[in-house]
């Protein structure tokens, strides 16, 4: 036997569980405005440092700065502080619907509103994102009507997926929102068939993949990125890295050595490593990537860097595997609070007006939710049982009219 | 009408519908400037361009998934996956995916994919080049399974399926892309040359899904097959003498259950076949309908003849196919059960 020491299993361990402090210590958080802005339509070649960079705008004092401040009217801006506040309304009042019976889950995306808010805005009407469970922000940036994600989340009779899709389980085509799924990773390589037909037709939409940092473990992820790479498909991979997916770290998906923005190196494609909780560095960040897909130059992988501060859905307890108070020492704060501060700072924003939208969301989620409640929450009202049998195929075959007769209707 | 072998009639009918339809596009391994493993896009790169029939990354998920994707944005993608053995990594996206998103968004979103894929045995492919998928598919509802036995019927068929809005699975008799193979393997093999079916239309011409062909019109007993397993079942016929109906179904879903349940109903006796191993195999299915619709018709049990349950074995090839004797033998017994 060779004189060596024994071969040691690795698992890897997050840095605190329940019990110990909260600690991101381990993050190397630069200050804003550091990183620097390459040509969007420059060589993936000489961009590989930017993966273990992070881009940040917003500096401590809600101030623009660096390289990467975008050109944001104070009306987008506003738009995006009001999508953000709109998806967390929505999210509590509907989190609380769960707890009171209404309907069987939801999941909040509370700290990760950032993201889609500023990704819908700054994209345009004929590009399609392709989401995850955790950017109904999207929805609400591009004023998708409360009360329809309502019947949705209650399966009533109203619900436009017809009964047949779990709780913001949702699809909403002419906003740009492809079909979810509870499966995990299966639509990324959807995004690049969809933006290479895009390119074939000779097209300007460009498609957008989410994915959470969880799910770059799957196969379709790295299916996706070698098919995106090979056909320089129009399409940016947006890995919202919220360090959590369900009770696993992100260190099981393999970023102990390095980062999910650095998978992109690999590929020939360029990796951006974004703060995501800084609406100014996403918006930035995406219109960098579109123009470089608008351009026939392909596909873009950015991480953006974040915090789930709730849990995974509403059957998860976090507090069982994480510290109870790590979210509230997050090193990069709260996106909606960082760019009202922004706003307010330059003088487009201000108190009354803050409190003044926010009693106008609530009233605007208040009445919405009593109109799905005035149609039936979950089990008081559905869909006619025929719309269980319908959509199977585009024409139902003899099995499922027999079926449908034997079902009684 | 011009003579094509099966490999012929599907190049040719991917060949028409690229020159239809813009928004047809077909890719697979080895696909575009080769032409492919079997030849069956020989030439269309070199016709249609690059963009339209091209070579992919050998990635069984990521090409049914950008064909589900490209599918949802407006295309009729025509992938290819080299041999149906190799389907299983996208069988997910086959599954989670091709198959629901039609339902699960209500209508938004569909996928009109054709995904073609050679299958089944008899030329020596041992496990991983010879094996019959075709059941896991039937088993997934929103997904339509098809299986010609002729060129004539691959051609029309191919056609219907990239007209079809729904997500198509392909199966391609790779046995019968140069002959009506009928199992008799010790003998001279035939070609396509003279045989009526491989006398195919020029252009434009659909055989629809879900209509069933009687391949031999009999009195006393149904065979129900598709695939190679028609011609074998046919020589079974020719070798026993019993005047047998065999049925090829052609597509398995959609299922033409009124052939089924006429031509039962008229023999009172039924023998399924197919490659595919039986348990749990699409046999199965087959026979249950035909006990629950037609069991005051039947003079005998129905039958089922199918691989053995176990991996396509190589040097056992001809002992694990269902070939004409075995076919024959469940014949005599149907009949001798009366």
């Amino acid at each position: 036997m060779a004189n060596r020491p024994p071969l040691d299993l690795h698992i890897p361990e997050p840095p605190a569980r329940p019990g110990d402090a909260a600690t991101f210590d381990h993050l190397d958080i630069p200050g804003a405005g550091l990183v620097r802005r390459p040509d969007p339509l420059g060589n993936a070649a000489d961009m590989r440092d930017l993966p273990f960079e992070l881009i940040r705008v917003l500096d401590e004092d809600g101030q623009a700065v660096g390289p990467w401040k975008p050109e944001l009217s104070p009306d987008l801006m506003r738009k995006g502080l009001r999508a953000m506040l709109r998806t967390r309304a929505f999210d509590d009042r509907l989190f609380r619907a769960h707890r009171q019976g209404k309907t069987s889950f939801y999941m909040k995306s509370t700290g990760e509103e950032a993201i889609p808010a500023a990704q819908a805005l700054v994209l345009e009407s004929g590009d399609m994102c392709f989401p995850t469970y955790r950017v109904m922000g999207w929805l609400h940036a591009r004023d998708y009507p409360l009360v329809d994600m309502v019947n949705q989340i209650f399966s009533n009779a109203d619900d436009p997926l017809r009964g047949r899709q779990l709780p913001i389980l949702f699809s909403a085509r002419d906003y740009g929102f492809y079909s979810l799924s509870g499966n995990l990773g299966t639509r990324l390589g959807h995004a690049v068939g969809w933006a290479m037909a895009s390119a074939y037709r000779g097209q300007d939409g460009i498609a957008l993949a989410y994915s959470g940092e969880g799910t770059t473990a799957e196969g379709d992820f790295h299916e996706a990125l070698t098919f995106a790479a090979v056909y320089r498909a129009p399409v940016i991979f947006a890995v919202t890295n919220n360090q959590w997916a369900i009770s696993s770290f992100a260190g099981l998906a393999g970023t102990e050595n390095t980062t999910f923005a650095g998978r992109a190196i690999g590929y020939g494609l360029p990796g951006l490593r974004v703060d995501g909780n800084d609406f100014l560095a996403v918006a930035a960040a995406t219109q960098w990537a579109a123009e470089r897909a608008r351009a026939n130059k392909g596909a873009t992988l950015i991480e953006f860097f974040t915090y789930r501060v709730a849990g995974h859905s509403t059957s998860d307890d976090p507090t069982r595997y994480r510290p109870r108070e790590e979210g509230e020492s997050w090193p990069l704060g709260d996106p909606v609070e960082r760019l009202r501060q922004h706003l307010v700072r330059l003088g487009e924003w201000d108190a009354r007006l803050h409190e003044a939208l926010l009693a106008e969301l609530d009233a605007e989620v208040r009445a919405a939710v009593r109109a799905g409640e005035a149609v039936g929450t979950l089990g008081r009202s559905k869909p006619p049982l025929a719309e269980m049998f319908e959509g199977v195929f585009a024409e139902p075959d003899w099995r499922l009219l027999e079926q449908r007769r034997e079902a009684g209707v | 009408m011009a003579e094509l072998n099966m490999i012929r009639a599907i190049n040719d009918a991917l060949d028409v519908m690229l020159a239809r339809d813009p928004a047809v596009l077909v890719f697979g391994e080895d696909v575009g400037y080769f032409g492919g493993v079997f030849r069956a896009t020989d030439g269309l790169q070199a016709h249609h361009g690059a963009k339209r029939c091209f070579d992919t990354p050998i990635s069984e998920g990521g090409i049914i998934a950008a064909a589900i994707g490209m599918g949802a944005q407006g295309l009729r993608p025509v992938p290819e996956i080299q041999f149906a053995d190799y389907i299983l990594p996208a069988y997910d996206q086959l599954v989670s995916e091709a198959a629901r998103l039609r339902y699960r968004s209500g209508g938004e979103f569909w996928a009109p994919i054709t995904v073609r894929s050679p299958y089944g045995g008899g030329i020596f492919g041992g496990q991983t080049h010879s094996q019959s998928p075709e059941a896991i598919f039937a088993h997934v509802t929103g997904l339509k399974t098809v299986i010609p036995s002729t060129p004539y019927d691959a051609k029309g068929l191919l056609i219907a399926a990239i007209e079809c809005d729904d997500p198509v699975i392909f199966l391609e008799p790779k046995r019968l892309y140069n002959g009506p193979f009928d199992g008799r393997h010790e003998r001279e093999l035939a070609t396509w040359t003279g045989h009526a079916d491989a006398e195919v239309p020029v252009g434009h011409y659909r055989v629809p899904l879900g209509e069933a062909r009687i391949a031999r019109e009999g009195e006393h007993v149904t065979i129900l097959a598709y695939g190679t397993m028609v011609h074998v079942a046919l020589a079974a016929v020719e070798d026993t003498g019993i005047d047998a109906e065999v049925i090829d179904l052609r597509s398995i879903v959609p299922l033409d259950i009124e052939a089924i349940v006429r031509s039962v109903s008229k023999t009172g006796r039924c023998v399924v076949v197919h490659e595919a191993s039986r348990f749990g195999g699409f046999g199965g299915e087959l026979s249950s309908l035909v006990q629950e619709r037609c069991f005051y018709h039947l003079e005998a049990p129905v039958e089922r003849v199918a691989g053995w349950d176990t991996p396509y074995p190589h040097a056992f090839e001809w002992d694990y196919f269902p070939g004409p004797a075995r076919i024959g033998a469940a014949l005599c017994r149907v009949m001798e059960n009366s």
